[in-house]
């Protein structure tokens, strides 16, 4: 495949940046668009050129480091998909693909494609934990969870904390991925005794990071590679509101 | 007279004390005295407890921050340990454990089919090919029942039974079924477990933690472990970390293959500069190589990717009877044509052999011109049989994301024709040699997790690694670190002293020394090709002449990577090319070391399988005489052929045995 790359180009947080266009040709339908980017790079390094800075690890869809806007949808125009796993079979011959980073407030650029993403770390370190000292755990079995909780619980677990929802969101909301990570530990028996602080904690620490508020667009969810459900958006707002309530009488 | 022997006896103990700290590692594995079951009990009693208020005095610096390195940061922060963990990625939530997928072991026995802790301790040494040390492994056995309970506590949404209680699946090498999983995303959900643990000793001030830091070297004070020096990857800045004592926590080294299921940036550097600086390596050519991932499909291929072993469980692995019938599609190909080969060879545990038996199967298979797929590398792993029986509803809950993933990459459906798969690098079973403390040949310097060498002897059983990394962090080494930390006092290391400065040197010359080499050729490209020269004669198959071939390949692309290699841009600055450039570099070194191991391991154990020593029928033949020891290298020096030491490995509980799954 012969390809028309237009990519985001920025030497540091402070300067201002710029698109750079490439052509590649070459390219294998069976590489993934982050090993089209490898060989992009190593283009450019045989050109005596820059490479391209892009933020990527395990490249098997899990670790969620890898990132970027692709034809303006995070990861890419595949649904459920990171850009470690979308594939070039996904792309036409001669198609201008357009490589931009996430943009957020919240996500400030670090060089070319590569954000600073540890507002997340802010939002868990508020509160996504259950607060349990290493040794003092009862037997796994003391208490069960029915399987429906346990799936569900499942289902809000599974994000990996890419940033898509908020690179997708017009008002860069990080409701998802907050919902997603309180509702995991809220829908658990386990999680009950810190469950008001925790909504209330995780909440305040979002707000606190710059991103904004959340107006039900659902993009985020549409983004989302691995489906995290708007649902547990429904139910972060419930358990807030229900957080502040009891607060106010208390 | 009198004055003369004195003399000479005092020259005599000279001459030893030279000799001694020239020639000889201190390998003395301090296992606990007393009958196995009671060692790590007698241990946790007589091992020196720091006093609560003097905890806050110490230091301790953890790099690496997966199920090894997040659990110990976590714990060593509830303690009161003052700690500051490093990793290389932009977040502690990112580390490589995230993606192991089938599950974490546990002798739980909610199952009643027979588990116990003993059983799962035979079957991880009989796993590991009778090369691990007893007592390490029992005691891994023993805390696997309280890491299941730690997790489900941390809110670990592990699979449930509709009675609400946990469930279990069955793993290759065992015949009870004792593997706990969340999905097909284990690994991902223990290590949002740990990571959730140690958020919250970050947002306490307890741990402070330190992203996008990537260790380049260990500072060594009069013998003792006391900082590292760290390279920030988005400034490029260059720093100096001093700390009462450092914790090795940084995976294996599977990527010295290029070509492996590890994360792309999983390296050796921060072990193989420990083992420059004094720490004994350990086994380096037990590498394990995972049957089940998706195979090779061009060049541009920058890694590969498992598809969990726990689909072994209901998929059947054949390859056609005949050569002729590889082109065919697999649906025509009828039953009677097919040769479910590990059901064939391997009855009693069929498709569920352990790993490196597994693997060898295939490469046999593909090697006799029966393989499918691009270029004959691959064979079958077919849910026909499973779907027919249990339906596409109930595979599809076990295994749905793995037959995405699989589709995505390959662009197939597994639902409707069998997967292909192809063995290919996956796990590392040594690494850094340490006591039952946990401690290098470096006092001061733990490593942990698959950094280490201790627990998986030559081949490592499937769910194994993640209850090791956590058992490591949670429950080993908070109890042995007292052991080294109450026999130095804390603080007072100088971090602009003489030792520090001068390691905070050569990282600045090593660095420079790449920024300015201005050739030809960049470092992915070494990395390539080093990768290829790796898997081709240190790979699933070694020999004599092919590794002694692969270490002349290896110094002559070392030498013209000196000379030749192209990193565009500065040190100051987030610059990618330098920072694969270092780890290749790493690499280089570290894979003429695993060849060295390899070519003087004269036997066949696990998943190391030397062609020259195998049965008629091409199963591993052993060499217990000669071989029930750990090797242990020490460094000598750029240039220099290092030192081979054996821990022998002694055999009280277990019988040695042919190790037999037909």
């Amino acid at each position: 495949m012969k390809l028309f790359l237009k990519v985001w180009k920025q030497d540091g947080p402070e300067n201002e940046g710029r698109f750079e266009s490439h052509v590649l040709d070459g390219v294998s339908e069976d590489s993934s668009f982050l090993e089209m980017l490898d060989q992009l790079n190593e283009q450019l390094l045989n050109e005596g050129k820059e490479p391209i800075a892009f933020d990527h690890d395990c490249r098997e869809g899990i670790c969620g480091t890898c990132s970027l806007n692709i034809n303006g949808f995070a990861h890419g125009p595949e649904n459920s998909t990171t850009t470690c796993q979308l594939h070039m079979r996904k792309f036409e011959d001669g198609d201008t693909i357009t490589i931009e980073p996430f943009r957020a407030k919240a996500f400030p650029v670090v060089k070319d494609l590569v954000v600073n993403r540890s507002a997340f770390d802010k939002i868990i370190q508020a509160g996504g934990f259950i607060t349990v000292r290493t040794g003092s755990a009862p037997d796994g079995n003391a208490l069960p969870v029915p399987k429906k909780d346990a799936d569900l619980a499942m289902d809000a677990a599974q994000c990996i904390g890419c940033g898509a929802c908020v690179a997708s969101c017009k008002n860069a909301s990080a409701m998802l991925f907050t919902s997603a990570k309180a509702g995991h530990l809220n829908m658990l028996p386990q999680g009950q005794a810190e469950k008001d602080s925790r909504v209330l904690n995780m909440v305040a620490a979002m707000d606190e990071a710059g991103f904004g508020n959340c107006r039900n667009y659902g993009e985020c969810s549409a983004a989302c590679p691995k489906d995290i459900s708007l649902d547990y958006i429904a139910k972060l707002n419930r358990d807030y509101a229900k957080a502040k309530v009891k607060k106010v009488f208390s | 007279m009198g004055w003369s022997l004195a003399l000479s006896h005092l020259v005599d103990l000279l001459a030893l004390r030279t000799f001694k700290s020239i020639h000889l590692m201190n390998l003395d594995s301090k296992i606990p005295e007393g009958p196995l079951p009671d060692k790590w009990e007698n241990h946790r009693f007589s091992s020196k407890l720091v006093n609560p208020a003097n905890k806050r005095k110490f230091n301790i610096i953890v790099v690496g921050s997966g199920l090894a390195g997040g659990s110990a940061a976590a714990t060593l922060g509830e303690l009161g340990y003052n700690v500051d963990c490093f990793c290389y990625q932009d977040t502690p939530r990112r580390a490589h454990s995230i993606a192991a997928q089938g599950g974490i072991n546990g002798a739980k026995n909610y199952q009643n089919d027979g588990d116990s802790v003993h059983r799962l301790f035979y079957d991880t040494i009989k796993g590991g090919d009778f090369r691990s040390r007893e007592a390490n492994v029992h005691r891994l056995a023993q805390n696997s029942v309280n890491i299941i309970d730690q997790c489900v506590a941390q809110g670990v949404p592990f699979a449930r039974e509709y009675g609400g209680l946990l469930a279990n699946r069955s793993f290759g090498g065992a015949q009870v079924s004792r593997t706990f999983y969340a999905r097909g995303q284990t690994g991902q959900q223990l290590l949002l477990g740990a990571y959730s643990a140690l958020s919250r000793q970050i947002a306490s001030g307890q741990v402070k933690m330190h992203v996008r830091q990537e260790m380049l070297d260990l500072i060594v004070i009069d013998g003792h472990a006391k900082g590292i020096i760290t390279r920030n990857l988005a400034t490029g800045e260059l720093k100096v970390w001093t700390a009462d004592a450092v914790l090795l926590c940084t995976g294996g080294y599977g990527n010295v293959y290029y070509l492996s299921t590890n994360a792309i940036g999983c390296n050796v550097t921060a072990t193989f500069r420990a083992y420059r600086r004094g720490a004994g390596f350990a086994n380096p050519c037990f590498t394990q190589i995972h049957p089940t991932c998706i195979p090779v499909s061009g060049d541009h291929q920058s890694k590969l990717t498992l598809m969990s072993e726990s689909l072994r469980n209901d998929g059947r692995v054949w390859v056609p009877k005949n050569a002729e019938d590889c082109g065919k599609a697999p649906s025509e190909i009828p039953e009677d044509a097919r040769d479910y080969y590990l059901e064939r060879k391997y009855p009693s545990f069929g498709n569920l052999a352990p790993r490196d038996i597994s693997s060898r199967s295939a490469k046999e298979a593909c090697d006799e011109g029966r393989g499918v797929g691009p270029g004959g590398r691959g064979v079958y792993l077919d849910f026909g049989d499973s779907i027919n029986r249990l339906g596409e509803n109930t595979i599809r809950e076990r295994y749905g994301n793995l037959f995405e993933m699989y589709e995505r990459i390959t662009g197939e459906n597994a639902y409707q024709r069998p997967m292909r798969i192809y063995p290919a690098i996956h796990y590392t079973m040594g690494g850094l040699w340490v006591d039952y403390n946990l401690m290098s040949s470096i006092p001061g310097c733990f490593v942990l997790g698959e950094a280490n060498f201790s627990d998986h002897g030559a081949n490592r059983l499937g769910a194994s690694a993640l209850m090791q990394g956590l058992s490591d962090g949670y429950f080993v080494i908070p109890y042995t670190i007292g052991n080294y930390l109450t026999t130095i006092s804390p603080g007072g290391i100088d971090p602009e002293g003489e030792a520090a400065r001068e390691t905070l040197e050569s990282v600045k010359q090593r660095v420079s020394q790449m920024v300015s080499a201005k050739g030809k050729r960049s470092s992915r490209s070494y990395h390539k090709e080093l990768g290829q020269i790796m898997w081709e004669y240190a790979g699933m198959a070694r020999n004599e002449p092919g590794l002694k071939k692969a270490i002349g390949q290896i110094q002559d692309l070392r030498d013209d990577f000196n000379k030749n290699l192209l990193v565009t841009g500065h040190g100051e600055e987030l610059n990618m090319e330098l920072e694969r450039s270092g780890r290749v570099r790493d690499f280089l070194d570290f894979g003429e070391l695993l060849c060295r191991d390899a070519l003087d391991r004269n036997e066949s154990c696990g998943g190391h399988f030397r062609e020259e020593f195998q049965t008629e029928d091409g199963e591993a033949t052993r060499n217990d005489d000669d071989f029930a020891h750990a090797a242990v290298w020490e460094f000598k020096g750029d240039g220099e052929t290092p030192a081979r030491h054996e821990e022998d490995l002694k055999f009280e509980e277990v019988k040695l045995a042919v190790r037999s799954y037909k």
